[in-house]
């Protein structure tokens, strides 16, 4: 049982900290912004995860308490992850949008237009009558 | 076997810091710097974890909760001054 728990927690272990380290190289070897978002976004949530489950285990093999708090991270973290990432390509749209800044060759071309006359949801007026719309009224 | 592992993974985890601290002092776009500081935060909490484990200690799980929150709110608040110039309209 001991041996089984300890090669649990250092798989999770090395696992997380694999994917941490995929994440951030990712980070400096993907070509353009739009596809950096990729690389932490994911990977690296998913290995914290991972490391934060090696916690969880250590914590109730080694010492036999069952702590709550690793969870609790995770969840926070798998919960706002998408927020960030989202924000963070917004401001990298509105940025080539005014011509702040310019977008270099990526592997897989520049995102696709809209269809139509339709630009992109975050750079349209909100509806109105929605929360966005009246806030400010 | 779990000394070793986790000894392994503080080694990763600080390449990982290294590789972020390098896409944040090169750029070139605003949004990379955001996204490493990002994952900076991320990072830091995966060393937080590593370094509770290595102790036995739980009391470094509050810190890690903090840390996921301000790192949340910060690039939230550092996208919001971008976009629009002001955080709490």
């Amino acid at each position: 049982m001991s041996n089984l728990a300890d090669a649990v927690i250092a798989g999770l272990a090395i696992l997380g900290a694999a994917f941490v380290l995929i994440g951030s190289w990712g980070l400096v070897r993907l070509p353009s912004t739009m596809e950096r978002l990729h690389a932490p976004t994911k990977a690296t949530t998913l290995g914290l995860g991972a490391l934060l489950v090696a916690s969880v285990v250590f914590f109730q093999a080694k010492l036999g308490v069952w702590t709550a708090h690793e969870l609790l991270i995770s969840l926070f973290l798998f919960i706002t992850a998408p927020i960030s990432a989202n924000m963070i390509a917004k401001v990298h749209l509105h940025r080539l949008r005014t011509g702040a800044v310019s977008e270099p060759d990526s592997i897989a071309g520049p995102p696709p237009r809209p269809g139509g006359d339709d630009d992109w949801a975050t750079f349209q007026a909100p509806e109105g009558g929605t929360p966005a719309a009246t806030a400010n009224t | 076997m779990i000394a070793v592992s986790l000894h392994i993974a503080f080694g990763c985890v600080a390449l990982a810091l290294l590789f972020d601290g390098w896409r944040l002092l090169r750029g070139p776009a605003l949004g990379d710097r955001i996204v490493a500081l990002d994952t900076m935060v991320i990072n830091a909490i995966a060393l937080i974890v590593l370094i509770g484990m290595m102790g036995g200690n739980s009391t470094y799980f509050e810190a890690a909760l903090l840390l996921a929150m301000v790192g949340f709110v910060s690039t939230i608040a550092y996208c919001k001054f971008i976009l629009r110039g002001d955080i709490v309209e």
